[in-house]
């Protein structure tokens, strides 16, 4: 059976096109590069400070001046270029990153997201998460349908601490393809042989059906 | 004026209690990690506002001064990476601030420059708003950010020049060049400092009027061990 992660992984890769400007989270959107078409280079941003980064070094010659905002080493390729914190969000908040994708917590049915604090939970970080998800141009969530626990992950209102309002444009999960439009959420693909049963099932949020 | 030349221990000694401080740094790839041990070591400075992306490692950078119980309160957009701040956060020891990465870079930045303020759609509409004003612009909430100065400065270059002069090295450059500019005495550390001359103008990423002290760095992430979290 295929990991679920690069499930979600190889259909997010669909979802880039040659030459565009994207911000990869941490988790199943690091795996997005092995899967992407030989035709498709993408120039990876990330938030810290650097536009045009290469795959992970090999252990023992990482630059400990060249990582990423996982805190990550990476490598760089040519033409890349370095700045500084302040620049790199405005990159980001000025609608220069063409794409973002990230994990959630729970998203809204009106695209509302929540990924950055389980309430009670131990973290006190928001990162640049706010600002990809505000700034970028689109913003695709990958994320497993549902939480450990079983509970919907895609919700009619979330009820964990906003990241931003009415901010994502696409959701793949291990089992389908929801697009974010004005008049609520659209299935618009099943994945890996799951049926409309099992979608419904595990989707807290209304959503009509546009498969193709 | 030219920066002076002087030692970690003496620079450091400059910051007072109850000062407000900037560290550079995001993690501890371009943290001013030979200044940060001259304040946990050779200062004595108390109730200190420290302003950095993060608040160190468990026993490492920023995470020695918040053992010494010193911070008197934080403002970041990562805690998570220390959960000694995290605990201490929660448990009242610090009073704290958190603000999305790019707020936190742009309210810096804004210090530095003049900006009295800006308006920001992110986080309009959070928790992180905080109760600031928000305003609709062209369609699009958006939330009044002040900006951040401080008394003093901690940053870390790869070169530097005799007048101060500073050039960064890759992702370790992040939050160091808005922080030379945003405090009252910035204190730089490099890990090379040439001759005056020594740096093409137009290679300077901090021209030498944001910085008033320059120290050798002598520390490399590598040199700095903690709790091995």
């Amino acid at each position: 059976m295929t990991d679920p992660r690069d499930v979600i992984a190889r259909r997010a890769a669909l979802e880039l096109a040659h030459g565009e400007v994207v911000n990869l989270g941490i988790g199943i959107p690091n795996r997005i590069p092995a899967f992407l078409a030989p035709d498709v280079d993408v120039v990876l941003h990330t938030e810290n400070g650097l536009l045009g980064i290469g795959p992970r070094p090999a252990a023992g010659v990482e630059d400990p001046d060249l990582i990423d905002a996982g805190k990550q080493p990476v490598t760089l390729l040519p033409g890349a270029a370095a700045f500084d914190s302040a620049a790199s969000f405005a990159m980001i908040r000025g609608g220069h990153v063409d794409a973002v994708v990230l994990g959630a917590l729970q998203v809204s049915e009106r695209g509302d997201i929540a990924n950055w604090q389980v309430p009670g939970g131990k973290a006190l970080g928001v990162g640049g998460a706010m600002d990809l998800v505000t700034g970028a141009r689109r913003v695709i969530v990958t994320m497993t349908a549902t939480t450990p626990e079983g509970a919907p992950k895609l919700v009619a209102e979330c009820t964990l601490p906003l990241t931003a309002r009415a901010a994502v444009s696409c959701v793949i999960t291990e089992h389908a393809v929801f697009r974010v439009e004005a008049a609520g959420l659209a299935l618009v693909e099943l994945l890996d042989g799951a049926t409309e049963d099992v979608v419904a099932a595990e989707t807290g949020a209304r959503y009509r059906l546009a498969l193709a | 004026m030219a920066a002076t030349r002087t030692t970690a221990a003496e620079a450091i000694r400059e910051v007072p209690d109850g000062a407000t401080v900037m560290v550079g740094g995001f993690g501890l790839v371009g943290a001013p990690l030979t200044l940060i041990d001259a304040l946990v070591h050779e200062s004595a400075a108390r109730d200190l506002t420290i302003i950095s992306n993060n608040i160190g490692e468990p026993g490492r950078g920023l995470g020695l001064l918040l053992r010494q119980g010193r911070i008197r309160k934080a403002i970041a957009s990562f805690f998570t990476s220390n959960p000694e701040a995290v605990e201490a956060a929660m448990a009242g020891a610090i009073a704290y601030e958190l603000l999305p990465q790019g707020t936190l870079a742009e309210a810096i930045r804004a210090g530095g420059a003049g900006i009295r303020g800006f308006y920001t759609p992110v986080g309009a509409g959070t928790e992180l708003a905080g109760g600031r004003e928000e305003r609709v612009i062209d369609g699009v909430p958006c939330v009044l950010m002040a900006p951040l100065r401080a008394d003093v400065a901690l940053v870390r270059a790869e070169w530097a020049d005799a007048l101060g002069n500073l050039r960064y090295r890759l992702s370790a450059q992040n939050f160091n060049p808005a922080m030379a500019s945003a405090a009252a005495l910035t204190i730089a550390e490099a890990v090379e400092v040439l001759p005056v001359g020594g740096l093409e103008p137009e290679s300077v990423h901090t021209p030498h009027l944001h910085v008033d002290r320059l120290v050798d760095a002598t520390l490399a992430i590598g040199d700095v061990h903690g709790d091995g979290a």
